[in-house]
């Protein structure tokens, strides 16, 4: 009885998401009759995949009530790593620099993980290190330079040009396959593996799992590995949506970007709950937002406070709904 | 007269006679916490097929016995041979794998998770691929329940479930590990007697499927309902080991409280005939606490006894405008106050000494000083700042009037002895100038000498003409320094004692609403 309650408070929740999205659609749409075009919905669609992808690990990571504000910089560093070598070796094949990408982004993730598992460092305190440390590599690495768009191989720009679907001017991109097959992936690994039930476990009361023998370090080492690995192959990906990488700019702040399409998409900040379905929601409507605030005629600088007051809004209804679920079950009791 | 104990057939407990070796056996068990000694050198066996009751006070070391036995702590002396052989338990992990199970008080489950995936976090069923089998874990998952006899959906959601529930889905954790030693730690506190009846039914299915069985529990009445031998321990030592069949509730609480007396009395030789300054009329607060009526003169301390979970912090909690009251009403010097907060409570005359010093009563990194005048900051400033000189000054006026062993007011609290600590956050009460005093266990973690001296300070308050009520679960305590004392069972105030009434026996059968068997 109560659990079917809880059930239909959770898809309250993302179905609070969906509305928000229609409103958003709904108020573009009203100012700009042409806002559900083609050109647009391109754009929504390519703004979706670096998110998710950084996103599935992000969403891992606060499952276990962690967080790593390191994959922006994660992201700089493997671009720009994987940049140079398109650069320096042409006919790379774009393949093998996304695995590059990746690989350096778990490196890097697995250099928090030794931190938060073993050092037993606050999430927040190891990755606000490595934010900057990560961040300082790029420019000692790329020595100041950005990787220029004549570097960037054709292959890989057709990731975000092309794809295989293409339905009346709208296409479904590469870029947007790699995000659903990270989506597929962090799925299958949180509902059919037990280091996903793990990382639940984790989140949902460490100390039990830690009395019931859950390897509580080696999980969260694996989590933090896999999201810096995501972090990294969305370096690459970056590469491929930019054309170009800047030392500066690629990457930077978005963590906080991720962080809130992770929240918005219904992942409790206080971990043990959370959807792929959810977070990719929450993806499409920060993309969604993106977009409609330049047809709005929105100044671009006005995006940040936006953000910041969508992440407002979805956490307030959170703590909401939570209270509500308290009183009602008290009330049954 | 005749009493329901009795009627508990010979042959209930007779497999307990030809039960050969113990599963567990536990010797010279010592355990230390910072340095205090809950238990002092304790022996204990737990047979198969067997229910083995560990009783005592609030404190006496039952709970941390049963931890040891489940691996959660290491003992600081002493062996635990588990099957016959000596183990050294690092983790509850390892204790499991020797199938040893504690089920706890609080159950520790997984709220985000369903009632299958409790039962089986860690060790869930695979199939091919190493992937989740959840179709075969639900199905054992309902196997196990149903064999428990409970009826439980195991794709529901942990939390929306009892307390009761959640413990049945740890005990079914337990089983589905082939736990043979269940150590079931004050399983029953937080449950409804109707809950507790379907537990026992539980426990003796599973006591004669063969399971070693500890009950900790500091209730007598099911004690005997449910136990075929009964250890009593009291300040860490085992007082005594019996049958049911050979004792009654009467010796056992002896055993439990003792027989020494109190060697200091701190009450006036004149009952205080002061005027009323705390009056309770009815006050209830939903199901915690109902119509609880008394009065403390000025002048007078008035202890208040009971279990642990009677509602007395409760009650405390409710005058001082921390939780609302749902009934009632208090008044203070014959006028009635209804505190919103804390804040409010003081403006009215309220101090409240809370329990928990480390968490409630102070902040432990900074000084001993500002701790002090933490309550009365407001008007310690001189233009808008904090006037630093008059906190300083203000303190040592009651490090003097406290006797607080210190180096410099500015020392951090921390650095302080537990009695010296409870003197700080007194004198932080103290400068509020109240009229009336509440102390919830002003002694627990205090060493004996300083507790002394704590009881010799409130006898000087309330000569000083504050009215106190001391909240305390130590007996002699509250024998002690206590004129009334009233007694609170299950949220109800169930008996008051006149000065020089009460015994250690009387006040423990009241609150273990055991007065029908009188001494």
């Amino acid at each position: 009885m109560r659990s079917d309650l809880a059930k239909k408070l959770s898809t309250l929740r993302e179905a609070g998401t969906i509305v928000l999205l229609l409103a958003v659609v709904l108020a573009a749409w009203t100012k700009d009759h042409h806002f559900l075009e083609a050109k647009n919905l391109n754009s929504i669609l390519l703004w979706i995949p670096l998110l998710a992808v950084v996103g599935m690990g992000q969403m891992l990571v606060i499952l276990t009530r962690g967080i790593d504000v390191s994959v922006g910089s994660t992201m700089g560093l493997a671009g720009i790593i994987v940049g140079m070598l398109f650069r320096d070796h042409a006919g790379l094949n774009v393949f093998v620099g996304a695995g590059i990408g990746l690989a350096i982004g778990a490196v890097l993730g697995a250099f928090n993980g030794g931190l938060i598992a073993w050092l037993k460092i606050p999430p927040i305190i190891a990755t606000l290190g490595t934010l900057s440390a990560y961040r300082g590599l790029v420019f000692i690495v790329s020595k100041g330079d950005q990787v220029a768009s004549n570097d960037i191989p054709d292959a890989l720009v057709n990731w975000t040009m092309n794809g295989p679907i293409k339905v009346g001017g709208v296409t479904v991109s590469w870029l947007l396959v790699w995000a659903v097959v990270a989506s597929i992936i962090t799925a299958y690994l949180l509902k059919q593996t037990r280091t996903g039930r793990d990382i639940f476990s984790i989140g949902s009361n460490p100390d039990a799992a830690m009395l019931r023998g859950i390897p509580v370090r080696k999980v969260t080492f694996i989590v933090y590995t896999i999201c810096g690995a995501f972090a990294g192959l969305a370096g690459v990906l970056y590469a491929s949506r930019y054309g170009f990488v800047n030392p500066g700019s690629a990457g930077t702040g978005f963590e906080l970007i991720v962080i809130a399409a992770v929240v918005i998409g219904g992942t409790n900040v206080f971990g043990g709950s959370g959807t792929v379905p959810g977070v990719l929601l929450g993806c499409l409507l920060l993309g969604t937002i993106n977009v409609a605030l330049a047809v709005l005629g929105i100044d671009e600088t006005w995006q940040k406070l936006v953000y910041g007051l969508v992440i407002l809004v979805a956490l307030i209804l959170d703590s909401g709904v939570k209270k509500w679920l308290g009183k009602l079950s008290e009330v049954g009791s | 007269m005749r009493s329901w104990w009795w009627n508990v057939s010979l042959q209930d407990y007779a497999h307990t006679v030809n039960s050969a070796e113990p599963i567990v056996s536990a010797r010279g068990i010592r355990m230390a916490f910072a340095g205090v000694e809950v238990l002092k050198g304790v022996d204990i066996d737990l047979f198969p097929g067997e229910v083995h009751g560990l009783i005592g006070e609030n404190g006496a070391g039952k709970s941390t016995l049963g931890k040891l036995i489940a691996g959660i702590y290491r003992p600081t002396a002493g062996t635990i041979s588990i099957g016959g052989v000596a183990r050294s338990l690092g983790s509850p992990r390892q204790a499991m794998e020797l199938g040893v199970a504690l089920i706890h008080q609080e159950p520790l489950t997984f709220p985000d998770l369903d009632v299958a995936e409790n039962i089986f976090v860690g060790r869930q069923p695979t199939k091919g691929m190493k992937r989740v089998d959840w179709a075969a874990m639900r199905t054992r998952a309902g196997e196990l329940l149903s064999s428990l006899g409970v009826a439980l959906d195991p794709k529901a959601k942990v939390s929306g479930l009892s307390v009761a529930d959640q413990q049945m889905v740890e005990l079914a954790a337990a089983l589905s590990q082939d736990a043979k030693v269940l150590i079931l730690d004050e399983t029953t506190a937080s449950l409804t007697p109707k809950e507790v009846a379907e537990l026992f039914v539980i426990v003796r299915k599973l006591r004669d499927q063969g399971c070693a069985i500890a009950f900790v529990s500091h209730r007598l009445d099911e004690i005997f309902q449910i136990c075929d031998r009964i250890t009593v321990l009291r300040d860490g030592d085992k007082v005594g080991e019996r049958l049911p069949s050979e004792c009654g509730v009467p010796d056992i609480i002896r055993m439990m409280v003792g027989r020494e007396l109190a060697s200091e009395r701190f009450t006036p030789a004149e009952h205080s005939q002061g005027k009323v300054m705390l009056e309770l009329k009815g006050l209830c607060q939903g199901k915690i606490f109902s119509d609880v009526s008394f009065n403390v003169r000025k002048g007078e301390i008035v202890g208040m006894a009971g279990l642990v979970g009677a509602g007395r912090t409760d009650v405390a909690r409710a005058i001082f405008g921390i939780t609302h009251k749902t009934g009632g009403a208090v008044f203070i010097d014959g006028v009635e106050v209804n505190a919103r907060n804390p804040q409010d409570a003081m403006k009215h005359g309220f101090a409240l000494v809370p329990e928990d010093r480390q968490h409630h009563g102070l902040l432990m990194p900074i000084s001993i000083c500002e701790n002090a005048c933490l309550a009365v900051l407001r008007g310690m400033t001189k233009t808008a700042l904090i006037d630093r000189k008059a906190i300083r000054a203000r303190s040592q006026e009651y490090v003097g009037k406290l006797r607080i062993a210190l180096r410099d007011v500015d020392q951090s609290v921390r650095d302080l002895s537990g009695g010296n600590q409870q003197k700080v956050v007194l004198s932080k009460w103290l400068m509020t100038e109240p009229k009336v005093l509440i102390l919830d266990e002003p002694t627990r973690g205090v060493d004996v000498g300083a507790k002394a001296e704590v009881h010799r300070l409130m006898r000087e308050l309330a000569d000083g003409g504050l009215a106190i009520l001391m909240i305390s679960s130590d007996l002699q305590e509250v024998l002690t320094v206590s004129e009334r004392i009233l007694v609170l069972r299950e949220g109800r105030l169930v008996r008051t004692f006149e000065p020089g009434e009460a015994t250690q026996e009387t006040i423990m059968l009241a609150a273990t609403g055991q007065e029908a068997h009188a001494l």
